[in-house]
């Protein structure tokens, strides 16, 4: 089990947070403009990363609060939290 | 029978406290102290249960937790019995009654047994080859393989015994008891780390405690006398806790671990009562040291399984420990010095050793030389080829090895014996390190696999680091300890150190004998049965990754999950398949390391503890009221309210006709309720809905369906506007917090401009729901100064108002399609609100109703509910309510994926009414439904999603989903049932009032 710092509260443990999937998928301002395959590829299509992989989680029993996460899937590291509309502190 | 091989007394064993127990059936005496094995084994007994596979006898073979073949029962036939232990960790105590497993009728006349000679037939594979077809057969076999099987009996009746939780945090984890771990405790502790030292057996030192060799001396005192004044000292460390009989069941990412303390289990029957048994430790430490030993390795013979042999690290200990000899003709068949060991231990106590049997062409150590002296026959570069004894060893056969290694030569030579000890090294207990994540390397010096890259911030010591003579554990430990902890000195770098070292090294993984493997029963995998054949013939097979050997073969899938064979395993399918041992890699360690009682795991939560549950302010009324209920979510909702004799059936007619014929009330306060606040409140709620909000009048409330991004049907309830910048939402009940969360995330996440504000207030409310052609004059008498004349309080509107002087909201809104008032107030006013409405419908036969005959009510006027008539497969256009989907909004949650290639075809599967052709048969729900029951396989078109008797049309009434449904309005179909095939009609899915004169009657 993670131990995850929340941006707003600090490090609590994994059983308080919720993940959410990929990150910085931003849903389409005019999906009505949108073809079948654009619309499903914001729709299903995400990546599944064995390394470093941005993701969403939420603080869902603590402040509620979503967030960014730079995890590597392949030993599960947290190398950053960050907050939404922030850009990814790695390069 | 009853020979008494205890043969020295032991400092470690009570032979003042006589301990009486029984096993299989059979009084026997030990002492305090023992375990079941070596208070068998001073009996004795040898012979304690059968093989999984061929029913071969089986006896004693280790001292600790990686023991195959001691498997027991304890107490069986009782409510406390349990499975799959093993005699070599259970203490004797008074009352005791343990038994042998997998055999039947007895362990030493075995039905089973037969398998042994029919072993031709039962190769590696066999279960997948033998039983897959046919497949209708599976049925007879799965019986035979269960009896024959039998990994002993669970409990039949529930577990009465107390279980607990406890979180731990610590600087420094120590595991492991043993001379490393207790060096490295009192290292940290003594530096200000508020360290935990966790050891499985009940007494701390491990194998050092008890060894009595001058050949292993820490500053010229025997290193078990040195480490007890350790461990005398540690104790009274004030950093430092120390729990012993506590295993450590997993290592997770993070340093987070769980170990089972054992509390209870050693004690006799009535000491245990009113105790907690076991305790989970969910524990989250800094730094983790690990110090958990190494196991000693069984050598891969022809007939190595036969009871009388062990390994030779635990006839050591029986003797050394339990004062116990494992025979009185003993023989030692190694290829370290690790035999030499015992055969010092055993030869100082007088207990005779026939022969040493050493494959290695040479050697000289201090402790050869010490045998050597001892006039003890070694046979050097001699292999074992065969054993002899049924039920126990009594004769060994040897040949001299080639140079190879790989043949044998000369005549055989016969030895006789009653206990043969083996050793084939040791392996690095690395288990708990790789559950951690750590990645090992292959040691070819020692062969063995030791930690390389650790995932968190932990250490190895000791054995199950690779260190396996004392004073390379010692300097380890001074050196790794003083960089782990960045200290700048340990308590231990001037000790002086004694260590016998060997100077020759020999490896054969499978020995080699005079007959081709084939033709032998040398066991890999004792508790499996699987043997070096099956690995070859695995092999030759074509199975090629060492994942798919084991489960092929079974090797290592027992629940000692193979402490004892894997590495030998891996070795065999080196050699065979040429591959190097490093590109092998291991099989996944998985935890628990040891088996997990489900009462630990559980701890307190069972029975009402099981899950939190909520509780309507109203509860207790219902509860007198006779109520049962049912659970939706955590919520205990009320079901029906059964009266006299009735039954569900009865109550639920009773219910249901009175709510349209005079009046009804519901208690609806767990419904998801959220306060929607802010500027863009009416943009939120355009863009979360499918219909439009901008327009809704304040005082106004409309019913809203929300979807997934994939334009299913994800929640509905009815929102109303209680201000121009202030809304209240209803969810359902299952569906409050998911909802919520949702919109969260939209808010935060995607429209963070929006000034808009969410407030869960699910328990702030308690929700009346009075209902019927008399509501309206009920809710009169309890607020008599409101307004509720259809004209200035219509349906779908509502009014703020007071009861007494106390504020309450009133919505005129309706599930049931009758006219219907909800009144919501403050939560701890719930239950007299629902007096008062009582009270006040008394005259007018106010009749409570429960979930069931909501559900009915609804389903007359076609109303769905999510979750039961959908299933996140449906569009709102399945669910024929087009009109609830904006035309004109340029976007909402869901719209896009409207009209994508798949949700606009015509055959989807779409929601429809379902009338049988006579009228008192109700469907199941669930049921399939068909159009053609001649075609097989028949094609299924649907099935059925709410189906109830309704006594408002005296006819059944149910809804379902039909391919194409839409377009079949009046045609024939088919319900197959198991005994009848039930003929029915599709109809429009409002059965009742579809006009809705109702809601204002
Ligand atoms: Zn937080």
């Amino acid at each position: 089990m993670f131990i995850i710092n929340c941006p707003y509260c600090g490090e609590r443990e994994q059983s308080e947070f919720k993940a959410g999937g990929e990150a910085h998928i931003v849903r389409p301002k005019q999906p009505t403009e949108l073809s079948d395959d654009e619309w499903a590829e914001y729709l299903f299509m995400r990546k599944n990363i064995k390394g470093i992989q941005l993701e969403r989680w939420v603080h869902i029993h603590g402040c509620r609060k979503w967030f960014n996460m730079v995890r590597d899937t392949s030993n599960d590291q947290i190398h950053a939290v960050y907050k939404m509309g922030e850009k990814p502190p790695i390069k | 029978m009853s020979d008494n091989l205890r043969t020295s007394a032991s400092k470690f064993i009570d032979q003042t406290t006589r301990v009486s127990f029984k096993f299989d059936g059979k009084t026997y005496f030990g002492f305090k102290g023992d375990t079941l094995a070596s208070a068998l084994l001073a009996n004795n007994v040898h012979l304690v249960g059968r093989s999984f596979k061929y029913h071969r006898p089986r006896g004693i073979m280790t001292s600790g937790s990686e023991e195959p073949n001691a498997i027991v029962q304890i107490n069986k036939n009782s409510s406390v019995t349990e499975p799959n232990v093993r005699a070599t960790e259970v203490e004797i105590y008074d009352g005791l009654e343990a038994s042998s497993q997998n055999c039947w009728p007895s362990v030493n006349f075995d039905i089973g047994g037969i398998n042994n000679f029919l072993s031709p037939l039962l190769p590696a594979g066999f279960y997948y080859k033998t039983f897959m077809w046919p497949a209708s057969f599976w049925e007879k076999y799965e019986y035979f393989i269960r009896k024959s099987a039998g990994l002993g009996q669970s409990p039949a009746e529930p577990d009465p015994d107390i279980y607990d939780h406890n979180y731990v945090h610590c600087d420094v984890l120590v595991i492991g008891g043993g001379i490393s771990g207790i060096m490295a405790a009192k290292i940290s502790a003594e530096n200000n780390f508020k360290t935990l030292l966790l050891e499985e057996r009940p007494n701390l030192g491990g194998t050092t405690i008890y060894q009595k060799n001058d050949y292993f001396k820490i500053n010229d005192q025997y290193s078990s006398n040195w480490l007890e004044k350790e461990i005398e000292q540690i104790k009274n460390l004030k950093n430092l806790e120390i729990k012993t009989r506590t295993s450590v069941a997993a290592y997770h990412g993070y340093n987070y671990l769980l170990a089972r303390e054992n509390l209870t289990d050693h004690l006799p029957l009535e000491k245990k009562k009113n105790l907690i048994r076991q305790r989970l430790l969910k524990i989250r430490a800094k730094k983790v040291i690990t110090a958990t030993g190494s196991i000693e390795r069984p050598l891969i013979f022809d007939n190595n399984d036969r009871p009388g042999i062990m390994l030779s690290s635990a006839i050591k200990k029986y003797a050394d420990f339990y004062g116990v000899a494992c025979g009185k003709e003993n023989v030692l068949f190694t290829n370290n010095d690790t035999a030499y060991e015992t055969a010092i231990s055993l030869n100082n106590k007088g207990i005779k050793i026939n022969a040493i049997v050493d494959i290695r062409e040479q050697n000289k150590s201090d402790l050869t030389n010490e045998i050597n002296k001892a006039g003890i026959k070694i046979y050097n570069s001699y292999t074992v080829i065969d054993t002899k004894g049924y039920k126990k060893i009594n004769k060994i056969t040897i040949m001299k090895l080639s140079k190879d290694g790989k043949t044998v030569t000369d005549s055989k030579i016969d030895i006789n014996c009653d206990c043969l000890g083996v050793s084939g090294g040791w392996t690095p207990a690395v288990h708990l390190f790789t559950q951690s994540g750590g990645k090992l390397k292959f040691d070819d010096n020692d062969n063995i696999f030791i930690p390389s890259k650790y995932p968190s911030d932990q250490l190895s010591i000791g054995s199950c680091n690779g260190n396996l003579e004392l004073d390379d554990i010692i300097s380890n430990i001074n050196v790794s300890l003083k960089n782990f902890l960045k200290i700048n000195k340990t308590n231990f770098e001037n000790l002086k150190i004694n260590s016998s070292k060997s100077n020759s090294k020999r490896n054969i993984w499978l020995l080699p004998s005079d007959k081709t493997v084939s033709k032998t029963k040398a066991f890999v995998d004792f508790q499996n049965d699987a043997t070096a054949k099956d690995i070859k013939l695995a092999l030759r097979e074509g199975f090629r990754s060492i994942e798919h050997v084991k489960r092929y073969t079974t090797t290592g899938m027992g629940t000692d999950q193979g402490k004892l064979g894997n590495m030998n395993a891996l070795g065999i399918i080196s050699d065979t398949s040429n591959v190097k041992m490093s590109d092998l890699g291991t099989t996944t360690f998985r935890p628990p390391y040891t088996p997990l009682t489900f009462g630990t795991i559980v701890g307190r939560n069972v029975g009402e503890f099981f899950d939190a549950f909520r509780k309507t302010p109203m509860h207790n009324w219902h509860v007198q009221h006779k109520a049962k209920f049912e659970n939706v979510g955590q919520w205990k909702r009320a079901w029906y309210y059964p009266k006299g004799n009735e039954n569900m059936h009865d109550a639920v007619q009773r219910e249901s006709k009175a709510a349209r014929e005079g009046a009804g009330i519901l208690d609806a306060s767990t419904l998801g309720k959220i306060d929607i606040q802010g500027s863009d409140a009416s943009e939120f709620l355009n863009r979360v809905y499918t219909n439009a909000w901008s327009k809704l009048a304040v005082g106004k409330c409309r019913y809203g369906l929300m979807l997934n991004e994939d334009g299913m049907v994800y929640d509905d309830g009815v929102t109303t506007r209680l201000s121009e910048n202030h809304y209240i939402m209803t969810t359902t009940t299952g569906g409050a917090a998911n909802v919520l969360g949702k919109l969260e995330d939209y808010l935060q996440t995607e429209w963070p401009e929006l000034d808009v504000y969410l407030t869960s207030v699910t328990d702030h409310y308690a929700t009346a729901s009075v209902c019927g052609p008399n509501s309206k004059k009920i809710i009169s008498k309890i607020i008599p100064n409101l307004d509720l004349s259809d004209e200035n309080f219509p349906h779908m509107s509502f009014k703020n108002a007071k009861i007494g002087n106390i504020k309450c909201r009133v919505m005129r809104i309706s599930f049931t399609g009758e006219q219907s008032y909800e009144i919501n107030i403050q939560a701890n006013y719930g239950k007299s609100l629902w007096e008062k409405c009582m009270d006040a419908g008394n005259e007018f036969n106010i009749t409570p109703y429960g979930t069931e005959t909501m559900h009915l009510l609804r389903a007359e006027k076609g109303f769905i509910i999510v979750g039961q008539d959908t299933d996140a497969t449906l569009t709102p256009i399945d669910l024929q309510m087009d009109w609830i989907v904006s035309k004109k909004k340029y976007d909402f949650i869901g719209k896009r994926s409207l009209y994508r290639s798949d949700t606009i075809r015509d055959d989807r599967k779409q929601l429809v009414g379902i009338l049988t052709d006579d009228p008192n048969e109700v469907l199941e729900e669930g049921a399939q439904i068909v159009a053609d029951t001649s075609k097989k396989p028949v094609e299924m078109l649907g099935h059925i999603t709410s189906s109830y008797f309704s006594p408002n049309l005296n006819k059944s009434i149910a809804l379902g989903v039909v391919k194409g449904g839409k377009n079949m309005m009046g045609q024939k179909l088919f319900i197959p049932m198991k005994d009848k095939i039930i003929n029915v009609k599709i109809a429009d899915p409002v059965f009742l009032d579809k006009e809705n004169k109702r809601l204002n009657a």
